[in-house]
């Protein structure tokens, strides 16, 4: 009878069935393996190897083809640098005032070009049309035409005939940031204004006819109905836009020659470009590098902490 | 083919793309086998082929390499042209550090440095020799000694210059000026500037650089008219910082500010003030007397308005002027059969009289100039400069009269300082504050120069 019991044992499933489910798994994953790959590859070779080299070259010196680990020797000295601290104040004013206008401007273009009723695709596309623009182009254009410190610049011209005080722009220590701000408002604004207006049409109309039947006027509105509605896409866009913003590079590069006035455009990205391909100094470049990416990494992480405490 | 088959085709020839893409990634610039091919046949790679804009000068080329060739079937040369990475330091300092130049590599004399540094240059000592550069010991010793660090030469020099003060004849005669008589003083060079400068609007007497590393590196030429140093005796110290610095930036501050005589827009690097010179808005500027080229062929000039004279001094002639120029420097590792084909290519193109750079019977009707004071690559005397000199005089396309009064009243050469194009970038700032800040204290900026340069020569950078 034992004998008899035996079938039993058939009905079990066997090993090899689960061989062949968990190998058609990984066939059927495999697919999704292989395209993972691609990406996994490209970010190990091109982002987090250059991450590593860029943190181990910070420790370390070449000179005469030999390098040597040097500790913080890199550290000390690019921190001694006349420009650093400079640097560190002109991009923290820079992102300051990029953040004020370039973070609320668009906000309130999109809010515009939601009331609309009509050319709306036209509209958009005129907001749009900058950021077709090669980055380096649309800069050139205005140092050359808008920023050319004598009476023939568009914006001296325009001063002029308002009979205000005309500037001297990239040249002027003052005017060097507020003008860095302008263009690169005006080169960034429409992919900002884009999304704030995909974000502004997920909004139920019914909010804001019921905001209008309790009386509510255009800025109750949008304090009370737009501002909470587009809350995770304003607080993601703020920080892309601090992020973005602190890594200033192609502004002072193309509008101020680099440096511009007495060290008034130099950012902390151009500094590092400074020291690795002007002064032949890439371990000091690399020592920079490391700092930005902390002081990046911080503020994100504080900034994803306060926004995860919030929701 | 389903759906999932296309995908798994896709995921397959992606893997595969980016694997050939790593493998293309690690391909070496020439031949693994030390550049040499079983017939004994040795390729080199060069870089500095002229861009496609440059017809002549391309054509030109091209015809140096079939030329060379056929004279020499046993090398091949593989032409690379970078492009603007030959006049832009950063560019040269990415390819450096990417190890990704050519086994000849063209650098300015102030890259030596930096090109030891980064361990990529090889010591040529024993290849350059008559045998393969027959004009060798006729090339100027003081122009070899520049690219030679500790009894090693890293370099062979193909071009040369120091600087003087280049004018623009037509708007000289417009001011009023004599322009058969430059000035030779900065204190004529001001009032020369105040006159040019009133004769119309947008129009600069006198320009000068002060971004892209090249304020600095006219702040270093005038800084030598002043009888000044960049860097002290040991190479350790900034120099700058004293009589002879503080005059330079007074001299650009009083014509900036005092005449208001050197135009709105500064923050100038090179392209910027020769486009200005090539439509005729700018005076005066030192420079080189290849500058007038630059002018002429890239930014649409006349040779006919241009001169130049010497370097201007402070009360009197100049103390020093800048003098520089360019080499081919040679790929670590490269195998003695590709550093001699190098030294011959080398030595064809650039160092042979009326042949490559030097054939000026080719270039006579070309829109190039052919009679200008320099390179001068020679040693007086030698046969090389005597058989170089008379084919440029029976060729001379420019006014060589333009150049007379430069070059009857000689100023003593000055190298560029060690670790030249640090020191340049640091020193643009003292540059642009003079000429951009009416109320630019020059003490302050000429302090936190030297600070930085103190910094730089102290972490041997």
């Amino acid at each position: 009878m034992a004998i008899m019991t035996a079938p039993a044992v058939t009905t079990k499933p066997t090993p090899a069935p689960t061989v062949s489910k968990r190998g058609r798994k990984l066939r059927d994953n495999l697919t999704g393996h292989a395209f993972l790959i691609g990406a996994v590859v490209c970010f190990a070779l091109f982002m987090w190897y250059p991450m590593i080299r860029g943190v181990v070259m910070s420790f370390q010196r070449t000179r005469r083809g030999e390098t040597t680990w040097v500790g913080w020797d890199n550290y000390t000295r690019i921190i001694a640098d006349p420009s650093f601290w400079v640097a560190w104040k002109n991009t923290f004013i820079f992102t300051i005032m990029a953040l004020v206008v370039g973070y609320v401007l668009p906000f309130f273009v999109a809010i515009l070009l939601n009331e609309f009723r009509h050319a709306k695709g036209y509209l958009r596309i005129l907001v749009y049309l900058p950021v077709m623009l090669p980055p380096a182009s649309a800069l050139f254009l205005f140092k050359y035409y808008a920023y050319d410190p004598s009476d023939a610049g568009l914006f001296n011209a325009i001063l002029k005939f308002l009979h205000l005080p005309t500037s001297e722009w990239m040249q002027s220590p003052t005017m060097t940031i507020p003008a860095m701000v302008i263009a690169s408002t005006w080169m960034n604004m429409g992919s900002a204004v884009l999304i704030y207006l995909a974000s502004l049409q997920n909004i139920p109309g019914e909010l804001y006819e019921a905001a209008e039947l309790d009386g509510a006027g255009i800025w109750r509105r949008i304090w009370s109905v737009t501002i909470p509605q587009t809350r995770l896409i304003l607080a993601l866009l703020a920080m892309l836009q601090i992020v973005a913003t602190m890594q200033l590079f192609i502004e002072p590069l193309i509008l101020a020659n680099g440096a511009g006035t007495q060290d008034s455009a130099t950012s902390v990205a151009y500094l590092i470009y400074q020291h690795g391909f002007f002064q032949n100094d890439l371990n000091g470049a690399a020592a920079l590098g490391v700092i930005m990416l902390i002081v990046l990494a911080a503020f994100s992480a504080v900034y994803v902490r306060l926004t995860t405490k919030q929701d | 083919m389903s759906v999932p088959q296309y995908r798994k085709a896709a995921a397959l020839a992606l893997v595969a793309g980016l694997g050939l893409s790593l493998t293309a990634c690690s391909t070496k610039s020439s031949d693994d086998n030390g550049g040499t091919d079983a017939a004994g046949k040795v390729t080199i790679t060069v870089d500095c082929q002229p861009v496609g804009a440059q017809k002549e000068l391309l054509a030109n080329w091209n015809a140096d390499v079939a030329e060379f060739q056929k004279q020499n079937p046993d090398i091949t040369i593989k032409s690379v042209s970078v492009g603007e990475q030959c006049n832009n330091p950063p560019d040269f300092t990415a390819r450096l550090a990417g190890g990704t130049m050519t086994d000849v590599f063209y650098g300015y004399m102030t890259d030596l440095q930096q090109v030891l540094d980064s361990g990529q240059a090889m010591d040529i000592t024993q290849y350059a020799t008559k045998d393969t550069v027959p004009t060798w010991d006729s090339v100027d010793p003081a122009l070899k000694e520049v690219f030679t660090e500790e009894g090693k030469l890293y370099a062979v020099p193909v071009k040369n210059y120091s600087m003087g003060l280049v004018y623009n004849k037509a708007l000289f005669k417009k001011a009023g000026l004599d322009a058969e008589n430059p000035p030779k003083t900065w204190a004529e060079v001001r009032e020369a500037a105040k006159k040019i400068a009133a004769t119309g609007s947008g129009i600069a007497g006198y320009s000068e650089y002060s971004a892209g590393n090249t304020g600095g590196w006219h702040f270093t030429a005038m800084t030598y008219s002043q009888g000044g140093k960049i860097l002290g005796e040991d190479g350790k110290k900034a120099a700058f910082n004293d009589a002879a610095g503080k005059q330079v930036l007074q001299n650009l501050k009083d014509m900036r500010y005092g005449d208001n005589s050197m135009g709105t827009r500064q923050l100038l690097q090179w392209g910027d003030l020769l486009t200005n010179a090539g439509a005729g808005k700018v005076g005066m500027f030192i420079g080189a007397p290849d500058a007038t080229q630059a002018i002429v062929s890239q930014f649409q000039g006349k040779y006919e308005d241009w001169a130049m004279g010497p370097m201007p001094g402070q009360d009197g002639p100049a103390k020093g002027t800048l003098g520089g120029g360019e080499g081919y420097f040679f790929k670590k590792d490269l195998t003695p059969e590709q550093v001699k084909a190098g030294l011959k290519w080398i030595a064809y193109q650039k160092l042979t009289p009326g042949k490559g750079q030097l054939d000026y019977a080719r270039a006579k009707p070309q829109n190039y100039p052919v009679g200008l004071p320099q390179p001068l690559l020679f040693t007086n005397g030698s046969d090389a400069q005597k058989q170089e000199l008379e084919l440029r005089k029976a060729n001379a396309n420019v006014d060589t009269a333009n150049f007379k009064v430069f070059e009857d009243n000689p100023v003593p050469i000055v190298g560029e300082p060690r670790n030249a194009q640090a020191i340049y970038a640091v020193l643009d700032s003292a540059m642009s504050g003079v000429l951009t800040n009416p109320n630019a204290n020059i003490d302050s900026l000429l302090k936190t120069a030297e600070t930085k340069v103190n910094q730089l020569q102290a972490a041997g950078s």
